[in-house]
């Protein structure tokens, strides 16, 4: 475009625009919010309405370590982002892999209360309601926080074999804003499956 | 046309000299493993042109079938697969897919970009939406699974519970229904990501969001719409999935589930969809109509804010297609008013494309006259939206052929007619060559008859109370005469889709060429070569306003001088 006329005004002007994949993760964050309303939605509405047992008064417990250790990965995944912004490698890798540890607790506790729920009070998909719409939001949770973990861990394998520095950080502050936001989906989650649903 | 000295007519890399021949297979393959947005953007035209001709059949067929009262062409059961596979398609295969194909083509060249923001996810998107077509297709193979003969799904575009249950839909039909939305949904959502960031981080120097081209903004629109409104589909369908494999009971009303909250969330995506689907058609119009009227676009400020108002108004009223489940007063009243809402922000849009055209020196091209039969019929379809949001009013018509006149105003005389109007628009950008101006009258004028024939017609046979979704009608109803003209009209259109599918196709060989800018246009797009080498732009464009190559052609008065 040589021959725009010249002596525009703004010929000097700086053209700064967002980064792509902050964009692009937004946009999928907005768009899994709605999937997440649907089910939260689905959940309130047949709240009470099982026609059998068990209630969830009767099965569920408070998961309280569980999501002490989710939340606090999303200190220690900021941890991380700080680290690998000013190129303190080994800082980043630790960090990392606390977050990794901690998510992987919060797994294993969603793991031992479905065993629980399953084999103990005989909750399935199919025993009722409850059943139904318990297992597939904190299921779909689950599978988030899953893929969310293998991301993770295979940064953090990376990060073992030093190929990530400082020059990675946007793209991992777009994985640690996809963590984020797992990490939020469970305060509403946990608000109302265990607090206002049991 | 091309009288002026466009910066960009020589291309570096004139490619394929004569001497390398590609093989088919060679050719076949690098079409397959594409990731360039121009390459995609027409494998997603190609893609719902083909379903368009096929969903296109079934409605011939359904039209054979009820010409005459008693008649038996179609069975009842082949004759329910096929409304419902019609409307599927139609929606998800041909809709959705055009749209996505044009913001590939147009959206990078418009602004300046090299390419998507994420070429992989868009090659990734455009492979799963074919995928969801061909599972939704092999339902006629493998519909009835391992049992025996296959069927299509048989139970409706919006597939309400109970009907959708194991005990009512047996076989694997409504799995494939179910997938195939799944699979097909998530592409449309990669697109979506796609497109929002492409428009929001790839543009040229100077391209401010206000000096977007409004085909652009519109597309970032219906882009942002998308995100929240195929999402909530994709979760119903996976609650269908729970019932259907794991014995849930979302919509199971024997173990205290309700089918009532299936239509709510079908339609909570269901009526912003109708939004994504016209939207690109409106973004359409916004660049043929100022071209061909020879004037800038009146109202630009305003087409924008109509258009984010419209995308947060339609979140609003979805509860519209639910009046006769007998909903509260105070709903009933809401719904009925949000609805009516809508009308004001597209009452300005058309007044805003009246004023475009006023005093302008229209050239009646094909993609002009398609776009201004969609001017008339997108008027009537909002007024027959108006009448039909009030309840009382709805009551007496809800599920008649009145509703379906209704919205095949929108999806036809709306969403068709302005798709048919870009391709005849922008085929000579991406092919080099233009299509056959006789025969894109012909199939104008016969398509636009056809349509008032068949969709006027409708509207009557609705009044007179007949329901839809029925295979077969009594002789003594007095619906014969009316019947049988629609499926007049009905032939008449097919008629004018195998004139454009002949001229498509007769065109890319036999077509004028046509020139980089052969509709002496302002947008980004025209100022690059016919088709656009692979890497669009020899430098990076920069722009100082809204129409950056009315400024190039005309350096003495450009538009900058006059934008605030």
């Amino acid at each position: 475009m040589s021959s725009i006329p010249l002596g525009h005004p703004e010929r000097t002007v700086e053209w700064h625009l967002p980064s792509k994949r902050r964009v692009g993760m937004t946009a999928l964050i907005v768009g899994e919010s709605a999937i997440f309303t649907i089910f939260v939605v689905a959940y309130v509405f047949y709240m009470g309405k099982s026609l059998s047992g068990p209630t969830p008064a009767q099965v569920l417990e408070v998961p309280i370590l569980a999501t002490i250790c989710l939340l606090s990965s999303s200190l220690t995944i900021l941890r991380a982002e700080k680290a690998i912004e000013d190129d303190r490698m080994r800082s980043f890798t630790v960090w990392l892999g606390a977050t990794i540890a901690l998510a992987a607790v919060f797994l294993t506790c969603t793991a031992l209360e479905w065993r629980k729920l399953i084999y103990q009070d005989g909750l399935t998909v199919s025993t009722n309601l409850f059943g139904t719409t318990f297992y597939s939001l904190v299921g779909l949770h689950a599978t988030h926080v899953v893929v969310g973990l293998v991301l993770l861990t295979s940064i953090f394998i990376f990060s073992l074999f030093g190929w990530v520095d400082s020059r990675q950080s946007e793209r991992f502050g777009v994985i640690a804003l996809y963590w984020h936001f797992v990490d939020s989906v469970w305060i509403v989650v946990f608000t109302v499956v265990y607090l206002i649903g049991r | 046309m091309s009288d002026y000295p466009l910066p960009v007519s020589q291309v570096i890399d004139p490619s394929t000299s004569a001497s390398e021949r590609v093989t088919f297979l060679e050719k076949l393959h690098g079409w397959v493993v594409t990731v360039d947005h121009k390459r995609l953007g027409i494998l997603y035209i190609l893609y719902s042109t083909f379903f368009l001709l096929v969903a296109g059949a079934e409605a011939v067929m359904i039209r054979i079938q009820l010409a005459y009262p008693h008649n038996h062409v179609l069975s009842a059961q082949v004759f329910n697969r096929f409304f419902t596979m019609h409307g599927t398609t139609m929606v998800f295969l041909v809709g959705m897919p055009f749209l996505f194909g044009f913001a590939n083509y147009i959206v990078p060249l418009q602004i300046g970009a090299r390419d998507m923001a994420f070429p992989r996810l868009n090659a990734f998107s455009f492979w799963m939406t074919a995928f969801g077509g061909f599972l939704l297709y092999y339902s006629f193979l493998g519909g009835a699974g391992l049992y025996g003969v296959g069927n299509a799904p048989d139970v409706g575009w919006f597939a309400y519970a109970p009907l959708t249950a194991r005990s009512f839909s047996p076989g694997h039909a409504t799995d494939y229904w179910a997938l195939a939305l799944i699979v097909s949904g998530f592409g449309t959502l990669g697109t979506a990501i796609n497109i929002i960031a492409t428009i929001i981080s790839m543009r040229c120097k100077g391209m401010t969001l206000m000096r977007m081209p409004l085909f652009t903004w519109l597309l970032l629109i219906v882009s942002m719409l998308t995100l929240v409104t195929i999402t909530p589909l994709t979760a119903a369908q996976f609650m269908l999935l729970i019932d259907r494999y794991l014995g849930g009971h979302f919509f199971d009303t024997q173990a205290g589930g309700s089918s009532l909250i299936w239509i709510h969330f079908f339609w909570i995506f269901g009526h912003p969809e109708v939004y994504v689907l016209v939207i690109p058609a409106f973004a359409i119009a916004n660049e043929i109509i100022p071209v061909f009227c020879r004037k800038a676009i009146f109202g630009y400020p305003a087409m924008v804010a109509a258009s984010v108002c419209i995308m947060f108004v339609s979140l609003s009223v979805w509860a519209h297609h639910m009046f006769t489940v007998g909903m509260t007063s105070v709903s009933n009243a809401f719904f009925t008013l949000s609805t009516m809402l809508v009308g004001v922000p597209t009452g300005i849009k058309i007044f805003n494309w009246i004023a475009t055209l006023w005093g302008g020196r229209i050239r009646f091209t094909t993609p002009m006259l398609f776009c201004i039969g969609f001017l008339f019929q997108f008027l009537i379809a909002g007024l027959t939206g108006i009448m039909l949001s009030v309840s009382p009013w709805d009551w007496q018509l809800h599920n008649s052929y009145f509703v379906i006149a209704h919205f095949h105003y929108v999806l036809v005389g709306a969403v068709v007619f302005c798709i048919f109007a870009g391709i005849y628009y922008w085929y000579p950008k991406a092919t080099g060559r233009l299509m056959s101006e006789t025969l894109g009258k012909w199939h104008f004028w016969l398509f636009a008859i056809g349509f008032h024939i068949t969709f006027d017609t409708m509207h009557f046979l609705g009044l007179l109370g007949m329901p839809r979704s029925i295979y077969t009608y009594q002789p003594d109803r007095g619906w014969n005469f009316l019947n049988l003209v629609v499926s007049v009209g009905g032939l008449i259109q097919g008629i004018a889709v195998l004139i454009f599918a002949y001229n498509f196709i007769v065109s890319y060989w036999r077509g004028e060429v046509a020139g980089d800018d052969p509709w002496d246009a302002w947008t980004l797009e025209w100022t690059t070569s016919s088709p656009p080498p692979v890497y669009n732009f020899e430098e990076e464009p920069e722009v100082h306003s809204r129409r950056p190559l009315w400024d190039l052609k005309h350096p003495g008065d450009p538009d900058w001088e006059y934008e605030s």
